[in-house]
């Protein structure tokens, strides 16, 4: 008996019935079994329903392999109906990485010569979705041969075929570059649409047919301008603007076309003017003409005055009431504050309302821009607006907001006291998420004493208050070691003088050894402050000889050892102390080397102060102050610190007996593919056994360019990986310059380390991804 | 354009057409994200996200969620028009389009897209064009079917 099969929609019903996943499951893998049976040997003419069904149930996310050599009957067949669900089938199913694939090629070459309209579509929609670079080869004479058919239904479908064969097999420009000239001269939308697409495919593949296309500037300005005045039209336009689509296309083509060219560009200019000015721009459609009329403007080499005109639209932009174009203006003005920094800063007052935005990407955007924008003259103003959002930003943003500010204020800080109290504020609003060089950053500020005092003045109030926010908490241990003596002078000129006395300073340091919420390396910091204190202040020293006796057993490693010898030097080397703790010597920021003198302070105690290896070198024997002062002041981009540099940045590895350096672990090459290879190199630093570096290297020794080169990497859950910016992502072709991208791997538990990498590059025009693992990871990488 | 994707609530796909092509692993995962990226916007956010180095824009319609990955260079003001357009094709076509429809007659819904869009670019900007080119498609369809039906009829109660 044969079974009724399910019609489409009875078996949509049926799935939708299903109230449990399970039974969904059920039904699906019944009928699946049915259809199967049914491919094998049921009716050919239910064949498209049976494939139909399977495609609804693939949508679902259900395997429906077993349907692709089916797609390939009912295409073969001669039945419209079959065709149509085989094509489908074929789009859905099929892709390049299948065989199978290349099998329909010859039933499109067969469908596209046949001559039905609606076949011919079906077979080059196919075609353009899913065709390979293979199958592009092989039918490519048909498609220009559909190019110069007199239907205007299968020539645009042929235009828009012949863009997806360019991307797929570049050397096929040369086939469909001449008849371009002549389809421009069509008056249907859609092919002229689809010949401008072609156009513009061929124009950013090749420098000539760039050359060659900028004499059609003059007919693509006629066609804009047609559009542009024509009245309204039934067919094609949108809320009062006329084919929008082809608009927006046109002057994607004339961007590429006039960029870096002055002749073009200037031809443009009028064009242009009146395209921004003429363009109705109360709903979407007219915004979009205007947008991309507004990037032509800028990416060209265009007049000055019709600069400032797209630098304004955008302004307005910034006030219309649809946030999507809101968006668009802030990412636009984003990419023109360095080019045209004044024209930007003209809507500095309504980008920074746009900070109080809703909408987290819109905010974002916004407060990116902000920081762009301010400058030397702006700088109070703008920090005002700035610190008062900090406060109520969302937290994914207070990080770069915070970060921002302290960058901002460190290029433009009017005055040291105000730079100070800058960053004073923006420890205690977002001290937990400053990054950790604004640590080092603080405790660099120099000025004379009075700026000493001041400062660990407000130190201290900010940490009496709150000793949670660890980045403020190190800074003040740090000042209030340093510079104790004048707080508890109290003498103050510029606020009021406060009484401050030894026993509550040392309380306060007492407070956040024993805290909970303090990092141990913040408890470094207090420990260290109140060694210095212990020269400092007047009063005899046992309670500060007491606390560092007690942390003598600290379970910490790095705060006894610190205890220790700070102990010692209270019993056997009391007489070098004062020297060994005496103050600080003021240092000229950015300036040449640290004199010898400061170099060669007897600051033995210092040993325990020895930084771990820091952002910018590696490895390097000696601190060098410029160095934390180059990471400091320079990206405030750059990821924290694994272990936050001690606020006493003055600090030297004096000469150490250091270890012999462990013998190196060889290179490991680790992907090749057509010319282009990935090498690893691993660096263990001796000082910091769990840190493991590893020096990513691309090369190239292909006939082609590698560009967009992406490389990412994932490690065992246990072990902690920063991956740094690379040096660049296009690797030249033959042996030109190799990228090189620093991975840092924490491992503390020496746990058994396993990489994973993903690459996406293009190569040869084409898109290559691959991921893997690395197998044959040297032992001592991990041991 | 490199994908379009229509889903419910729900997360369940409507549809799911690709330009570019990618592995199933690979779809599976990234379409499972973005539907969960998307999912979790709140009504009053704009229709623009970044997500990994594409740029979404995402529309909704009553119950169901158009979106689409372009590149970096294209416009995203006329991707809503773009999505916009399909969506008053889809209703032309159906007489006032609710959910349902598209869920019954999904193949409709992707031979009104492949009318419409080429390769992942527009093909045609005249409303009138690409429904005159179904309805030509459908009555083929017709055709052949009522000339085949008899048969049909008589394998379906079981009698060869």
């Amino acid at each position: 008996m044969v079974v009724p099969s399910l019609k489409l929609q009875d078996l949509i019903e049926e799935i939708r019935g299903a109230r449990t996943q399970a039974q969904e499951r059920e039904v699906i893998q019944k009928e699946c079994a049915h259809i199967r049976a049914s491919f094998r040997d049921g009716d050919p003419m239910l064949r498209h329903r049976q494939l139909a069904k399977l495609l609804y149930v693939h949508m679902l996310g259900y395997p429906a392999h077993f349907g692709q050599m089916e797609c390939l009957k009912l295409i073969a067949s001669s039945r419209f109906t079959d065709k149509r669900v085989g094509y489908l089938g074929a789009m859905l199913l099929l892709d390049e990485r299948h065989d199978a694939h290349l099998l329909i090629t010859n039933s499109i070459k067969n469908d596209l010569s046949q001559g039905i309209q609606p076949v011919q579509g079906l077979a080059l929609c196919t075609l353009s979705t899913m065709g390979s670079a293979e199958m592009c080869r092989d039918l490519a004479t048909e498609v220009e041969k559909l190019l110069l058919q007199p239907s205007p239904y299968v020539r645009k479908k042929a235009i828009l075929t012949a863009v997806h064969m360019i991307r797929k097999v570049p050397e096929l420009s040369n086939i469909f570059l001449p008849p371009c000239a002549k389809l421009l001269h069509e008056r249907h939308h859609g092919i002229l649409l689809g010949t401008i697409t072609l156009i513009t495919e061929l124009c950013e593949r090749s420098p000539e047919a760039l050359r060659h296309f900028r004499k059609v500037i003059p007919q693509l300005a006629q066609i804009l301008q047609t559009l542009v005045t024509t009245g309204y039209s039934t067919e094609h336009s949108i809320s009062g603007v006329s084919d929008p689509f082809l608009q927006v296309q046109i002057l994607r083509l004339l961007r590429i076309l006039g960029r870096n060219h002055e002749e073009s560009s200037e031809t443009m200019n009028d064009l242009l003017a009146q395209v921004a000015t003429n363009t109705d721009t109360s709903r979407n459609a007219g915004n979009a003409v205007l947008f991309e009329t507004v990037l032509t403007i800028m990416d060209i080499r265009s007049a000055a005055g019709l600069r400032v005109l797209a630098v304004n639209i955008l302004g307005r932009f910034l006030h219309n009431s649809d946030r999507n174009i809101r968006y668009v203006a802030l990412m636009s003005l984003l990419r023109l504050v360095q080019s045209d920094h004044s024209a930007v800063q003209r809507h500095r007052p309504t980008v920074v309302e746009c900070l109080q935005e809703n909408d987290a990407s819109l905010s974002r955007r916004a407060l990116e821009l902000s920081l762009a924008l301010v400058n030397g003259s702006n700088v109070q103003a703008m920090m005002q607006e700035l610190q008062a959002f900090l406060k109520s930003c969302p937290p994914d943003l207070r990080a770069d907001c915070a970060s921002g500010i302290l960058l901002a204020a460190e290029r433009f800080a009017p005055t040291k006291r105000w730079h100070i109290d800058t960053i004073l504020h923006v420890l205690i609003t977002a001290g937990s998420h400053v990054r950790d060089d604004a640590v080092a950053n603080l405790t660099q500020l120099t000025g004379g004493q009075e700026l000493h005092a001041y400062s660990v003045h407000r130190l201290y109030n900010a940490l009496a208050e709150d000793i949670s926010q660890q980045p403020l908490v190190q800074v003040a241990a740090w000042c209030i070691g340093e510079y104790g003596d004048l707080l508890l002078e109290g003498n103050f000129k510029e606020t009021e003088p406060l009484q401050v006395e030894e026993e509550e300073v040392l309380a306060l340091l007492e407070k956040v050894l024993q805290s909970h919420m303090s990092l141990p390396a913040t408890r470094g910091y207090a420990l260290t402050a109140l060694m210095k204190l212990s020269t400092r202040l007047c009063g005899d020293n046992n309670r500060i000889r007491q606390v560092v006796s007690i942390y003598r057993s600290c379970l910490d490693m790095e705060l006894q050892q610190r205890a220790v010898e700070y102990d010692t030097l209270f019993q056997k080397y009391n007489h070098m102390r004062a020297a060994i703790l005496e103050k600080m010597p003021l240092v000229d920021r950015g300036g040449p080397q640290v004199d010898e003198e400061a170099k060669e302070s007897k600051e033995a105690a210092q040993l325990s102060e020895a930084a771990p290896v820091p952002k910018e070198s590696q490895a390097s024997q000696l601190l060098d102050l410029l160095d934390l002062l180059d990471g400091a002041s320079g990206n405030a981009q750059h990821p924290p610190l694994l272990d936050p540099s001690p606020g006493g940045a003055l600090v030297h590895l004096p000469d150490l007996p250091c270890p012999p350096p462990p013998a190196p672990i060889p290179d490991l090459k680790v992907f090749e593919r057509e010319g282009v290879r990935l090498n690893l190199s691993f660096i263990r630093p001796p000082e910091n056994p769990p840190l493991l570096l590893i020096i990513v290297t691309a090369t190239n020794s292909s006939e082609n360019d590698v560009t967009h080169f992406i490389c990412q990497a994932a490690v065992p859950k246990s072990l902690q990986l920063q991956l740094q910016a690379p040096s660049g992502n296009t690797v030249p072709a033959r042996g030109g310059l190799p990228i090189t991208q620093l991975f840092r791997i924490l491992n503390p538990n020496k746990a058994t380390l396993r990489l994973k990498l993903r690459l996406t590059y293009n190569h040869f025009g084409q898109l290559v991804q691959e991921i893997f693992e690395v197998n044959n990871l040297p032992v001592e990488s991990w041991q | 354009m490199q994908f379009m994707l229509l889903f419910s609530r729900q997360g369940k796909f409507q549809l799911q057409k690709r330009y570019v092509p990618l592995s199933d692993k690979e779809k599976k995962k990234i379409t499972r994200e973005l539907v969960q990226t998307v999912l979790a916007r709140k009504p009053k956010m704009c229709s623009f996200l970044e997500w990994r180095d594409l740029k979404i824009v995402y529309k909704r319609y009553a119950s169901l969620y158009f979106c689409c990955a372009i590149e970096d260079q294209d416009n995203e003001l006329i991707t809503l028009e773009i999505i916009h357009r399909y969506v008053e094709l889809l209703d032309k076509y159906f007489g006032s389009v609710c959910e349902l429809d598209i869920i019954f007659n999904f193949e409709k819904a992707y031979f009104i897209l492949d009318e419409f869009l080429l390769g992942g670019e527009v093909q045609e900007t005249s409303k009138k064009n690409v429904l005159k080119a179904i309805e030509q498609a459908d009555l083929l369809q017709e055709d052949a079917k009522e000339a085949e039906t008899p048969r049909s009829v008589l394998e379906e109660i079981g009698l060869t």
